[in-house]
């Protein structure tokens, strides 16, 4: 029974010592060689006596960031993941937050990790090392003593506040999901996946630990691929990719630019994504283009290990339709309650609440926002039992399959009414000639603000969604946009569009 | 040097010496998120629309591949 991460690395090394694990558009590792790197960056945190500390890790998206990640689970320590082009000021509170022991650069972001309080330790040095049969062992006994509860990685999000928020999450939580990934779309040795998520964006846990558990092989993507979409396809093309997890901007935008015909991506036989609200139009396009492939919708918050629900594509969605957001994944536990915390009955909306082995921990050093999301399960009286308020809400349909509204704080009153952003979100999207959109309430003058980006005039929109959705729920403003601001996950920045209003 | 497509560069990052380069894309200047907004600048300014095959990073080396690729595109520069 595997009950720690690096585990899934040591039996697929065994398996498959010469099989491909880990790629970039440089470089090729094979499983060996990826347990050869691993154990030398666990060897030097376990030579500085480092047990269950912190190691933050500001390295390029690259393949052997994929092993220092493995190399420091390995160890018993905990990765927290630092993306070299936020902000200084936001990676310096991050850094007062984690206080890691050290921080696992890669020579080339040297220069920009100067400034940084702590030890710097530089990965290519640690891999001038050579380990002798007695360090590989010295490796081995430290393993031996991490339990399924420790921490595996900590993954800051933004915090409304600006405060960014640690989220806890251990190897229990991470072997559980992969697990579960790993039977539900039946990946195995000849998985080859293709990232997009950065490393600071859970959906990359997919992509490393279930390709890590089959054996099979991770292209690591080069980020700058995302701005070319032709060039995105040529690469699972060229690299036989056969599987992916995307957010849903990237799947529209390829679709957008009429591009899935220019290339031959039969290989493809994986669609999944997840991270925020797949458009029903455009994924149509990728399953006329794909129609035998699984296409997956998957939920969750960071809080819950990636994802908590997921909906195989299993008939036709409409285009003005939402994707269902589906059923629970293995060993998780839905709660939708209302105000009054009861369970919701179908077409009933409220809070999307999860009990579960993928729950976090909780927020790293950081007691009371814990307490806020992490409470007592209202429905059990008897014992201690806690469950995560997502702040999502979400209702049954008659299928008994869980559709997402949108954010409980986006839920707003206007002229009276209880309205769901996301309703008019989901109504401009299916307008053929509307490639992105978001609408946001204004409370001062008690207005909503449409954003959107495409062919098709302010006047146009309105007369559009006239016919669709009830008056009170016309926008007051749609304002057309060149682009749509993103956060650096790729996601619309909401924030960015508020400062508009 | 078109000065127009020079503003865009510099509004969208005010950091660089956009002159000093020889590719913009290979040297870093400009990440993917930047492409994005480049072209939704470029279609908006010269009333074209760049075709998706198009979107590659030859075409956003410098400013003068970009001024072909407007009148590729169709656009009037």
């Amino acid at each position: 029974m595997l009950h720690i991460v690096s585990q899934y690395l040591r039996e697929s090394a065994l398996q498959y010592p010469g099989h491909p694990a880990f790629a970039d558009n440089r470089i090729t590792l094979t499983y060996m060689d990826a347990l050869t790197e691993a154990e030398k960056i666990a060897f030097y945190m376990v030579s500085q006596g480092l047990f269950k500390k912190p190691v933050a890790v500001m390295m390029d998206k690259c393949a052997r960031t994929v092993t220092a990640f493995l190399g420091i689970a390995m160890s018993g320590n905990y990765y927290s993941v630092i993306d070299d082009k936020m902000p200084q000021n936001r990676i310096e509170k991050i850094l007062d937050t984690l206080e890691p022991e050290l921080i696992l650069i890669d020579k080339k972001n040297r220069k920009k990790a100067e400034s940084l309080p702590g030890n710097k330790v530089i990965y290519e040095d640690l891999m001038e090392q050579v380990l002798t049969a007695r360090d590989r062992q010295r490796v081995a006994d430290a393993e031996s003593r991490i339990i399924d509860t420790d921490i595996l990685y900590v993954l800051f999000t933004s915090g409304s506040t600006g405060v960014p928020k640690g989220v806890i999450i251990t190897h229990r939580s991470v072997i559980d999901y992969t697990e579960w990934v790993g039977e539900t779309f039946g990946l195995n040795h000849n998985t080859v996946i293709g990232s997009q998520a950065p490393f600071y964006f859970d959906n990359s846990v997919l992509d490393i630990y279930s390709t890590i558990r089959n054996g099979g092989m991770l292209h690591v993507i080069p980020p700058m691929f995302y701005a070319f979409p032709i060039r995105l396809l040529e690469y699972i093309r060229d690299h036989k990719i056969n599987t992916i997890f995307w957010v849903p901007t990237v799947l529209s935008r390829v679709a957008d630019l009429n591009l899935l015909d220019k290339c031959d991506i039969d290989c493809l036989n994986r669609v999944l994504f997840a991270g925020e609200v797949m458009p029903a139009r455009q994924l149509n396009m990728w399953i006329k283009r794909l129609p035998d492939a699984t296409f997956a919708n998957l939920y969750g918050p960071t809080e819950i290990t990636v994802d908590c629900t997921y909906y195989i594509v299993d008939r036709e969605i409409k285009d003005n339709e939402s994707v269902p957001i589906g059923h629970a994944c293995m060993n998780t536990d839905i709660l939708v309650l209302n105000e009054k915390n009861e369970l919701v009955g179908v077409n009933e909306k409220g809070e999307l609440c999860v009990r579960g082995s993928s729950l976090s921990l909780g927020y790293y050093n950081n007691p009371e926002k814990t307490a806020d999301a992490f409470v007592q399960n209202p429905l059990n009286k008897l014992y201690h039992e806690l469950i995560y308020r997502t702040g999502d809400m979400v209702h049954y349909n008659e299928r008994g399959e869980i559709i997402y509204d949108g954010r409980k704080d986006s839920q707003v009153k206007h002229t009276g009414h209880r309205i769901e952003l996301g309703e008019i979100e989901m109504a401009v999207s299916a307008h053929p000639s509307v490639s992105s959109n978001c609408c946001l309430h204004e409370q001062v003058k008690d207005q909503l603000v449409l954003f959107y980006v495409g062919d098709i005039e302010e006047n146009e929109i309105r007369k559009y969604l006239a016919e669709i959705v009830p008056e009170y729920m016309l926008p007051n403003i749609c304002h057309k946009l060149m682009q749509m601001p993103l956060n650096l996950n790729g996601k619309i920045d909401r924030v960015k569009l508020k400062e508009q209003l | 040097m078109n000065e127009q497509i020079l503003a865009m560069l510099k509004e969208l990052r005010p950091e660089f010496d956009f002159s000093d380069s020889d590719d913009f894309v290979i040297d870093g200047l400009l990440d993917s998120f930047d492409i994005i907004s480049l072209v939704s600048m470029l279609e908006e300014k010269y009333n074209i629309k760049v075709d998706g095959l198009d979107i590659i990073p030859e075409n956003f080396s410098s400013i003068d591949t970009m001024i072909a690729l407007v009148q590729k595109s169709g656009g009037i520069i």
